[in-house]
């Protein structure tokens, strides 16, 4: 391979380490206004009015822009929230008012003078008082509009949004067929993206209705849909720009800030404007991480063959159920985790409360998932007596066998995960013991974690590929897949250069995405763009390499199935030596005599998923993915015994990434989603009082790891390809998170002898724990 | 009759040194330096993450000095040498950010790099406990901190050969 395998540095690396990247707030337009949120100061509660006139009259206002009681509805799947809450507030931080105004300064001033009277409500403040209807979040649940019939299945009169349903095998069975059964529960807050760059977004509404919007998104094409839907427009009409995006991590997937922006463009006559929120409004009004609640029950022979799975997982989805829907369907789907187990009895519930919504997050729900599964797995290896490695190492799935969905297995849409182990086991030194004493109160002690994820597409998903050529011969590569930072434009363009054999520096990546230009991608989502966009990119490369032969046929008077590009040129595969360069042919070829043939070449090429289907609403079985990206991983961490403080000294992952595209950049990615993990692990959750106020909506108070609290990563790669994606990679970006939290509580159980089914593992929680008070 | 024009209550037209310029900005007395730098002056690398002085991603240099920009009022940066990352020009620790791939997403970068530029230039013989206090007060999401960290020591171990 001459480009693929290659650390290639990114693209954009220049302009990001001189300030000269641009971000979507970085601009502005001529005649820009500005807009300001006035949020929800209650978790809960009717609003009895709102006054507007105090603001109105502060300079520089131009409109005040509140919740209409019959506004529709929006959402991903089900629609359930109003893009402005109009009678009422569901979570802390909903946005209630736009202020518009001519400065920043002024459109904040004026928010601060609206004045809501609200009457408080008691609020759902987590799963349990959801369950247990303290009150009900939302009285027209059953009237809510799902997008896809036989999609979502609400329970109305209830809190609960969504069920989704596992059966697989013989439970009976299973149970009689196991000598040793064990319970295990796990609890995990809510938490935020915290991408460093704030949501934010411009808009514009043109003289003949046509609305531009400029934003930091994963998903402009569904900003697009969803803007044209809800505004009634065609979506000619409509069209999305989104430039680099600072961080996304499944933040920015879904609408929210665009529909708020247009409205407030429509309240000045079309102007535009520039809504950006504050770091307390992106933790608090835009969507977060769910959080989550889970019963796990496990049943095993002797030998420790597992024999039955009763698992039941409950999505914390906040106010509205936006992703959470969805994310309790992917967590169903791959409840038995990585592992071969014939009788299956799964729940999986979406909840509402009032907590800030939630949406996508990397690894879409299973890291949390698989903490619940990976902490059962250790208590059965300890119930068995037998080694956690070994006991999981039995039970990893193979090809020829079933997922909980029904998928049958194969190397290529599964990989190794034997081998994973197998390494990682090697790389943690896992033989030197699991607990070692290295001082008087201090324990040195190991967890491991083994995950995979597929995808949860829509089974239509698709995305395109335009290649153009210059008429010195370079290529121009215009994809709708946004850089969100895991140097996907570098790695597709390493794909292309492969495919046509050339200097990937003669490659120019369109890097900003624009809906009007850009063929459509589904979304930058799902660790799917490599594979959806980069096969449309393989395929355009095709498209583009046969027009050249084809000039070049008449050119060099041969047929064209005798000639080969490579090096800029269209060569005779026979004899290298006659060729003829891009440059002479790619933009139309002149003969001596002026007359011309040919014309730019095109190159076009796209890509759908095939063979996916919905999941059964009896029994899950459907294919939800085109395949797995599988791995195991482990932490390490000392703790000291007295104050149950801890240092994490290393975190490893072994991962089947079918084949690495650039080894630098992929190593990034994972060290990145460990970071992420032990963040998790360890310390954040989004925090509320027990009236559903927020508690830590800031960095200050909400910690992130920091420089210097990273452990020694250990991370390395096993190859197994997956046969229909582009040189047989497997989508990673999300990866790196997903086992991390569970290993990292699984290591500190170990060293503090205690069942630790929590996040995040403060040494107050552990302390507390260990001393049997709560957590 | 001409009439007067109206004065906004303390705007000021001030005189600042950015990057070796001189350059005007209209402030108002709240007006932070990051809010001149990137409304006034064009100069948006350094970032709003927070305003908050929590994440470090509007660090510039005042006097050589690594400052969080949203913490300072415009006002107290005027008759200061200031320097933005668009004033970095082909120094060691921007290559080596290349090179190691110290950045995903990059929202972070010019704030990173403005400290460790800094911390190259005022503690070429920062030892561990020196570079990790100095880095704690910036934030990356994207990345595990490996990559910055390699950066920085390839970056002090350049200065001290030099």
């Amino acid at each position: 391979m001459l480009v693929v395998g290659r650390s290639i540095p990114k693209k954009e690396s220049w302009y990001k380490v001189t300030g000269a990247a641009k971000y979507n707030a970085d601009y502005n337009e001529t005649g820009q206004l500005y807009a300001w949120l006035v949020t929800s100061i209650y978790g809960h509660a009717l609003i009895k009015g709102i006054d507007k006139s105090l603001s109105l009259s502060m300079p520089g206002v131009l409109a005040v822009v509140t919740g209409d009681s019959a506004a529709r509805l929006t959402g991903p799947a089900l629609e359930d929230r109003p893009p402005l809450a109009a009678d009422r507030v569901r979570y802390f931080g909903e946005p209630v008012a736009i202020v518009v105004a001519n400065s920043p300064v002024q459109a904040k001033e004026a928010a601060g003078m609206v004045k809501v009277t609200y009457e408080p409500l008691p609020p759902v403040n987590s799963i349990t008082e959801a369950l247990e209807k303290k009150a009900l979040l939302h009285e027209g649940l059953a009237f809510y509009q799902p997008l896809k019939p036989n999609d979502i299945f609400v329970q109305s009169g209830s809190n609960i949004a969504n069920q989704i349903k596992i059966r697989k095998g013989d439970m009976a069975r299973g149970w009689s067929e196991s000598e040793t059964v064990i319970e295990s529960r796990a609890t995990l807050p809510p938490s935020v993206h915290a991408a460093m760059e704030p949501r934010n977004v411009r808009a514009e509404i043109k003289p003949d209705g046509a609305v531009f919007i400029h934003t930091s998104s994963q998903g402009p094409y569904d900003v697009k849909k969803e803007i044209s839907s809800y505004f009634g427009l065609n979506e000619s009409r409509v069209t999305v720009q989104v430039p680099l995006v600072g961080g996304g991590f499944g933040g920015k997937t879904t609408p929210q800030l665009e529909i708020l922006a247009v409205l407030a463009s429509q309240a000045v006559h079309g102007q535009p404007v520039k809504l950006e929120e504050s770091r307390e409004q992106d933790f608090t009004s835009s969507p977060g991480h769910l959080g989550l609640e889970a019963c796990v029950k496990l049943g095993a022979t002797r030998d420790g063959m597992i024999k039955a799975l009763e698992i039941s997982c409950w999505v914390d989805t906040g106010a509205y159920t936006d992703s959470g829907v969805k994310m309790a369907r992917a967590i169903a789907a791959d409840c038995a985790g990585p592992y071969n187990i014939e009788n299956i009895h799964g729940d999986s519930y979406c909840i509402y409360t009032n907590h800030t919504y939630v949406t996508a997050f990397r690894s879409f729900g299973r890291l949390s998932h698989t903490f619940a599964l990976e902490r059962a797995m250790d208590k059965l290896a300890y119930s068995l007596g037998m080694d956690p490695l070994e006991l999981r190492r039995r039970n990893l799935i193979k090809p020829g066998q079933y997922s909980a969905t029904g998928v049958r297995l194969n190397a290529s849409n599964t990989g190794n995960l034997t081998a994973c182990l197998d390494r990682l086991q090697e790389l943690i030194k896992w033989e030197e013991g699991l607990r070692i004493e290295t001082g008087p109160h201090k324990v040195r002690a190991k967890g491991i974690s083994c995950f995979w994820k597929t995808s949860s597409t829509p089974t239509n998903a698709s995305a395109g590929a335009l290649i153009t050529f210059n008429q010195d011969g370079t290529v121009n590569l215009n994809i709708g897949a946004v850089e969100i930072g895991m140097g996907i434009k570098t790695a597709l363009a390493q794909l292309l250069a492969e495919k046509l054999r050339m200097d990937i520096n003669k490659i120019n990546v369109v890097m900003d995405v624009n809906t009007s230009t850009s063929p459509w991608h589904w979304k930058t989502a799902a660790s799917m763009t490599g594979f959806m966009v980069g096969n449309a990119v393989l395929e355009a490369a095709e498209d583009a390499a046969k027009q050249l032969c084809r000039i070049a046929s008449i050119v060099l008077k041969c047929p064209p199935e005798v000639l080969e590009v490579g090096g800029e040129k269209v060569f005779l595969k026979a004899d290298p030596a006659i060729y003829v360069d891009f440059k002479t042919i790619a933009c139309g070829y002149e003969y001596p005599d002026g007359n011309a043939i040919g014309g730019e070449i095109l190159g076009r090429g796209n890509f759908i998923m095939h063979h996916l289907s919905p999941m059964n609403p009896e029994t899950g079985a459907g294919k939800t993915g085109p395949a797995w990206a599988v791995g195991a991983q482990a932490v390490e961490v000392e703790l000291d015994t007295l104050d149950y403080t801890y240092r994490i000294l290393k975190a490893a992952t072994v991962i089947d990434a079918g084949k690495i595209i650039n080894p630098q950049n992929a190593r990034g990615l994972i060290t990145g989603g460990m970071c992420m993990g032990l963040g998790y692990g360890c310390r954040e959750a989004s925090l509320y009082d027990s009236g559903g106020v927020r508690m830590n909506p800031q960095f200050r108070t909400y910690h992130l790891m920091r420089f210097g609290e990273q452990p020694e990563y250990l991370v390395d790669f096993v190859e197994t390809p997956q046969v229909d994606a582009p040189y047989g990679m497997r989508g990673i970006g999300e990866h790196g998170i997903i086992g991390i939290p569970a290993a990292l509580a699984n290591a500190l159980s170990t060293a503090a002898q205690v069942s630790l089914d929590f996040t995040p593992l403060t040494p107050e929680a552990i302390w507390s724990t260990k001393k049997g008070g709560p957590q | 009759m001409l009439k007067k024009p109206k004065k906004l209550l303390g705007t000021e037209l001030l005189e600042f040194t950015v990057n070796g310029q001189k350059r005007m900005a209209v402030v108002r007395p709240a007006h932070t330096l990051l809010d001149v730098l990137r409304d006034q002056m064009g100069l948006t690398g350094a970032k709003p993450g927070c305003k908050n002085g929590d994440c470090g991603a509007c660090t510039v240099l005042v006097d050589g000095q690594p400052v969080k920009s949203c913490l300072m009022l415009a006002v107290e940066a005027c008759g200061h040498e200031i320097t933005t990352i668009e004033g970095l020009k082909g120094t060691p620790i921007q290559q080596l950010f290349v090179q190691e791939f110290a950045f995903q997403c990059g929202y972070c970068t010019s704030g990173f790099i403005m400290n460790c530029h800094a911390l190259t230039q005022i503690h070429p013989d920062a030892d561990e406990a020196l570079i990790r206090e100095w880095l704690q007060s910036n934030l990356c999401r994207c990345t595990g901190y490996e990559e910055i960290s390699k950066a920085i020591h390839a970056a002090l171990e350049q200065q001290r050969s030099r």
